[in-house]
């Protein structure tokens, strides 16, 4: 399979008072669609979380579309919790190989900032079991808590081994142009931030801001007729879902839906996990990218933290992981989290991605996961 | 004005809007511990759904599940969300039952401090939240922490 990606846009993200959703939507994917050349696309397809919660806004496929100038073709929302972003590519990439379009431009689009915290953390808490998680005051952050202080004392792993992973998001994070946080920090400085839900500490988690990614997906056909073809394709496209509620997991330090998609992913691009010359994966929490790393099969179990901690996966290592800053540095505006690791893979590849570099990167992954690990999207990129 | 403007500000008491119909319909597993068995695999879980969560069997019983169990991992939240403002640093936790199945609840009758993994507790119902407007209890699980009684101790 292969369906091109013939333009990108990205919004810097952070607190943007002074935009709403329509706004971020339309810089992010008039970018794309100059970006391509000037392509319309056939169809839009929106990457959301929280317009219904926190904005009062449903019918977002014609909301966005229409309002960006783009009325008369098939928009929908796709909505995967913090996952919406690679669940609305997965959607556009099925719609082209689909054969139902010959372009389709995905939006990832969220805006968070209007309310004040506690009032965020309960909307991004309904991406866990509303009747028996929410209900008992069990934050999204608190949920994460409870993988992560399994993981570190099942394996003995440190406060500071873990604290290797902020850091090094902060500093790939401090020359991204788009990045909300664009400052290094430091291990003693996670070690003294703020306990949000012990042992999650303010820096280990992603900040709340505002933005918007787009990409414009064109078919086999379509990227033929245009002037010079797209040089980076999608070229394998995985999913998987697990349980919602935490309480019926097998364990609590794995998440089979990341290891699942990964393997659709790969195996539909004929790609192996040590081929990879770049992935963007989701580190909402610091544990979420230390159990990521090892559903990838890029560390060994229990040990990821600390390979992190020994240089493994910084800028030059194979592969460089989340040289955008992650969801730590550069940001996670939920719903358009997904489409900015797309575009940031894309860009590497295609050599212009602006801040931390994977020179002469071939091939590249993009990992988004919606809820404490019940939906995961992957997707792999080549040079083509 | 927004839904969450009007929501806000009833004393802080909750954000939540809670259903009558959705508090009956989940009273029993919420008062009663209820979880499920599957027939075909054997294994239980807790909340109860539909189809087993282990195999995919759909034949499966309602089982009354052991109100003793042991903290399998434990977090104390700071930064709480609407309707537990009042009640932090709110304590959550994944308690292993006696019989194997795991159940999130929060730890009540206990300073955050004094909580460890591997601890043993009880399972007790307690008031967990109010919902704003109407004024509607939603009652729930908590854990306690279990005084093992001495061997040989009368009942």
């Amino acid at each position: 399979m292969r369906v091109y990606v013939a333009g990108v846009g990205l919004t810097r993200i952070g607190r943007l008072f002074d935009k709403g959703i329509l706004d971020l939507a339309a810089e992010a994917a008039w970018k794309a669609i100059d970006d391509s050349g000037g392509i319309i696309p056939d169809a839009v397809v929106v990457g959301n979380m929280l317009s219904s919660s926190l904005q009062s806004q449903d019918n977002l496929g014609a909301y966005v579309a229409a309002g960006i100038g783009l009325r008369g073709r098939p928009a929908f929302k796709v909505e995967a919790a913090c996952g919406s972003g690679g669940a609305a590519i997965y959607t556009g990439v099925s719609l082209i190989a689909s054969g139902l379009a010959g372009s389709v431009l995905v939006v990832g689009v969220e805006k968070m900032t209007d309310f004040p915290n506690a009032v965020v953390t309960e909307a991004l808490a309904q991406a866990a079991d509303s009747e028996y998680e929410l209900f008992y005051g069990a934050t999204f952050v608190g949920l994460n808590a409870l993988m992560m202080r399994y993981y570190m004392e099942k394996y003995g792993v440190s406060r500071d081994e873990m604290s290797a992973w902020p850091v090094l998001m902060h500093r790939n994070g401090a020359v991204n142009p788009y990045a909300q946080i664009r400052r290094e920090i430091t291990i003693e400085d996670v070690a003294r931030s703020q306990v949000v839900a012990d042992p999650i500490r303010l820096l280990d988690s992603s900040p709340i801001g505002d933005g918007a990614a787009a990409v414009l997906l064109v078919s086999e056909e379509v990227a033929k007729s245009l002037p010079e073809k797209p040089p980076v394709a999608i070229t394998g496209a995985g999913m998987s879902v697990d349980t919602v509620e935490l309480s019926n997991r097998e364990t609590l330090d794995r998440i089979p839906a990341a290891a699942e998609a990964a393997r659709k992913a790969l195996e539909m691009a004929g790609v192996r996990p040590e081929e990879l010359d770049v992935v963007e994966i989701h580190d909402a929490f610091t544990i979420n990218a230390v159990l990521l790393l090892e559903e990838l099969g890029l560390a060994p179990r229990g040990k990821a933290a600390r390979l992190v901690a020994e240089g493994k996966f910084h800028p030059g290592d194979k592969p460089t992981a989340n040289p955008s800053g992650g969801l730590k540095s550069r940001g996670h505006p939920v719903g358009a989290t997904g489409v900015y690791q797309v575009v940031e893979v894309a860009m590497q590849l295609r050599g212009d991605f602006p801040g931390v570099k994977v020179p002469g990167a071939e091939k590249g992954l993009a990992l988004n996961m919606g809820g404490d690990g019940s939906t995961v999207t992957v997707h792999i990129l080549s040079r083509v | 004005m927004t839904e969450h403007q009007t929501r806000r500000g009833e004393g802080g008491v909750s954000a939540m809007r809670l259903s009558p119909a959705m508090l009956w319909r989940t009273r029993i597993p919420r008062y009663r511990l209820v979880g499920r068995e599957c027939l075909e695999c054997g294994r239980r879980h807790y909340p109860p759904r539909p189809v087993c969560p282990h195999c995919g069997s759909r034949r499966l019983r309602d089982v009354v599940l052991p109100r003793t169990g042991t903290v399998e991992t434990y977090t104390v939240i700071y930064t709480v969300m609407e309707g537990f403002r009042d009640r932090a640093p709110h304590v959550i936790a994944l308690v292993r039952l006696d019989d194997g199945t795991r159940v999130l609840a929060p730890l009540t009758d206990v300073d955050p401090s004094g909580v460890s993994t591997g601890m043993r507790v009880e399972a007790t119902l307690r008031r967990i939240r109010v919902d704003g407007d109407t004024g509607l209890i939603g009652y729930g699980l908590s854990f306690r922490p279990l005084m093992e009684p001495r061997q040989g101790a009368s009942k």
